[in-house]
């Protein structure tokens, strides 16, 4: 007797969404936005790799708290020195999650291209997002952070250094990618009087599609400090913007997060007066 | 005589290599020295933009390397400073190996000829740019942030700079004393213990900054300006003087509502 | 849940948790950045354990790790066997009594034919 059943259809090897988080000027908070982001796509149940590409110069691990729990890095996987489930470390707050360290003793060069992109290709499989936490610059580090992503963040502070900067790297990224923008560290009261630029006049160089606006957070210094991702929190203006970045990310049709420029009142002015930033 | 050759550097970018840079050159030249102030940053140049110059480039960095023009066709005169500050911009559509290090070390040397002092704006990170950046360099000066991932990256930075047996001076910037007070924030004390670099100058973290920064003006020209007597302070300090650190966690409520921002 | 009771009942100032992290961070970035020193330093460590045990050369592990809030060596050492002898004693410069010693040296020379350690006697 013929099996009369048809063949199961082969199951699709997963592949998940890699995403690169660049900005050509330091500071502005990349790696920040790689680990927030990250846990905030984890809180909504998917699983995520983060992988800090600044080989020398990481940071990614002791954002997320994590530096004391790194044995193996990047290099070592694509060396073959240790298997690459070995490197991944597990976030102590969020099982989802997982980071694979940079290398604190290497130079840039040292990364095969290929093997970075084969590497990423790997963890593609095995999670649902694979965020690539990017080197300032556009040199080497930039180079490799880039290879094996398909999808592109780029993270901008209302200043013109680094408005820029991203236009230079957005430049670079080519037609491969689409970047979106996640403008941070606004200050609201500044736009409004004038002394910082608005979303309004970076978008205008940029033209890019807004993923989120960030205000300046004061707080991320302390949970810099703790190395306790400020998205892990639930509430506040800040975490609340990240978690709706992800929403966003993840596809669901929501507003991206903005801040209100609003007008100075007596209090903001007096505030402002008093030498705090907010 | 040669003048000094001071990179400024960090690892870690955003920090404030290149505003320290310009205010710092602009001090140093309102003081009376002759400055020159070279942009490393290949492909990345911000050095003209803060100092409102970028229209009047003409020649780069790189031409200079190449023989395409004299180092004094290249150099820009910011006006507003007499004779006494020139910059050298970086190129734009270029990338770091568009210049070896014995070259930018050879333009480094041929500046200093013609200046008091100079100094050099390092791009962010420790790869090739950095390197080319050190080459000419006689002295270094590590700008950090009292966070934790500014600190982790000067350290290395001191580290790198060290084997080049450079003499290291430390600057912290924007440190915001109210956050110090309540814990929220490492102090100067703190920064130094874990750095265990000579520190000369401390600034505080102000507003200013980005106002100057989008005008295209130096904080020392500005009469009103709360950062310009910090700046003052580690120009003399570099000159050989000692000047006292003001202790801003001193400074308290009435030190911040009156304005009176010492320098530091 | 004694980290939540610490933290709820004295919370550190973040300032003090991030010094702590660094101090430990960096002392972990300056070892990987010395493997040379980290090789010498393993080499003369074994030469130093030598002396009372011997050992497997080939399988020692020695390696760093942070524990709660310091950083600890962890050493693996193999040891084959034990040393019949203690290593010898650098000279002592101080003077002792001689003569119960020079008594047992020619007592320890004349049975067991074994080194003696004892250094000749100053006269008194």
């Amino acid at each position: 007797m013929h099996d009369l059943q048809p063949e199961p259809a082969a199951v699709p090897a997963k592949r998940g969404r890699a995403i690169v988080v660049t900005s050509g000027k330091g500071g502005v908070g990349k790696t920040t936005t790689t680990a927030n982001l990250g846990h905030a796509l984890a809180a909504r149940g998917a699983t995520v790799a983060l992988v800090d590409a600044d080989v020398g110069l990481r940071n990614l691990d002791i954002v997320l708290g994590l530096e004391s729990r790194v044995k193996h890095h990047v290099l070592d996987v694509l060396e073959e020195l240790v298997d690459l489930d070995d490197a991944l470390v597990r976030d102590k707050n969020n099982e989802n999650l997982v980071l694979l360290a940079a290398a604190q003793t290497r130079e840039k060069d040292e990364v095969d291209t290929e093997k970075m992109k084969a590497l990423i290709e790997r963890l593609r499989e095995k999670f649902d997002y694979v965020l690539i936490d990017c080197p300032a610059g556009i040199e080497m580090g930039f180079k490799n952070a880039v290879a094996g992503a398909d999808e592109a963040i780029v993270v901008c502070t209302p200043e013109v250094s680094a408005v820029r900067d991203v236009d230079r790297v957005v430049g670079l990224l080519g037609n491969k990618f689409r970047p979106q923008l996640i403008v941070n560290r606004l200050r609201p009261a500044l736009v409004k009087k004038g002394k910082m630029l608005s979303v309004e006049d970076v978008n205008a160089i940029l033209r890019l599609p807004l993923l989120g606006v960030i205000a300046d957070e004061p707080e991320i210094i302390v949970t810099t400090n703790r190395g306790e991702p400020i998205a892990l929190r639930r509430d506040g203006a800040t975490a609340s913007a990240y978690h709706a970045i992800a929403a966003k990310v993840a596809g669901e049709d929501v507003a991206a997060p903005t801040v209100e420029v609003k007008d100075e009142t007596f209090f903001s002015k007096l505030g402002a007066f008093f030498g705090g930033s907010k | 005589m040669s003048g000094r050759r001071i990179v400024i550097t960090s690892g870690k970018g955003g920090v404030g290599k290149t505003t320290t840079t310009a205010n710092l050159g602009a001090t140093l030249a309102k003081r009376g020295h002759r400055v020159i102030l070279i942009d490393a940053d290949i492909g990345l140049r911000n050095l003209d933009l803060v100092l409102g110059l970028e229209k009047r480039i003409v020649f780069d960095v790189v031409e200079v390397a190449e023989g395409r023009c004299q180092l004094r066709q290249a150099l820009i005169k910011d006006k507003r400073f007499g004779e006494n500050l020139s910059i050298l911009p970086a190129a734009q559509t270029r990338d770091k190996d568009a210049i070896t290090e014995e070259q930018f070390a050879t333009i480094v040397q041929q500046a200093a000829e013609i200046a008091d002092y100079v100094l050099i704006d390092c791009p962010a990170g420790i790869e090739a740019g950095f390197r080319n950046a050190v080459a000419g360099a006689g002295e270094a000066i590590v700008v950090t942030t009292p966070e934790v991932s500014a600190i982790r990256d000067a350290d290395r930075v001191i580290g790198k700079v060290a084997e080049k047996r450079l003499p290291v001076r430390l600057i912290v910037n924007r440190l915001r004393p109210e956050m110090v007070r309540t814990g929220d924030m490492l102090s100067v004390d703190d920064v130094c213990e874990i750095l265990s670099a000579e520190l000369v100058g401390v600034v505080p973290d102000d507003e200013e900054i980005i106002d100057t920064t989008n005008k295209g003006e130096p904080v020392t020209l500005s009469e009103a300006s709360k950062l310009r007597g910090v700046y003052d302070k580690i120009a003399r300090r570099l000159e050989g003087e000692l000047v006292p650190f003001t202790n801003f966690d001193s400074q308290g409520f009435f030190g911040r509502l009156f304005g009176a921002l010492k320098a530091g | 849940m004694i980290e939540f009771i610490k933290k709820f009942f004295a919370p550190q100032p973040s300032s003090q948790t991030a010094k702590e992290r660094l101090r430990l961070v960096l002392m972990t970035d300056h070892l990987s950045l010395a493997p040379e020193m980290i090789e010498q330093m393993k080499r003369d460590f074994i030469d130093v354990i030598s002396k009372y045990v011997e050992v497997d050369r080939e399988k020692i592990e020695v390696s760093f790790e942070q524990q709660d809030k310091a950083l600890v060596m962890l050493s693996n050492v193999p040891i084959l066997a034990v040393n019949r002898t203690k290593p010898e004693e650098p000279p002592k410069s101080d003077s002792t009594p001689s003569l119960p010693r020079r008594k047992r040296r020619k007592k320890a020379a004349a049975s067991t034919g074994a080194p003696s350690n004892a250094s000749p006697a100053p006269a008194v």
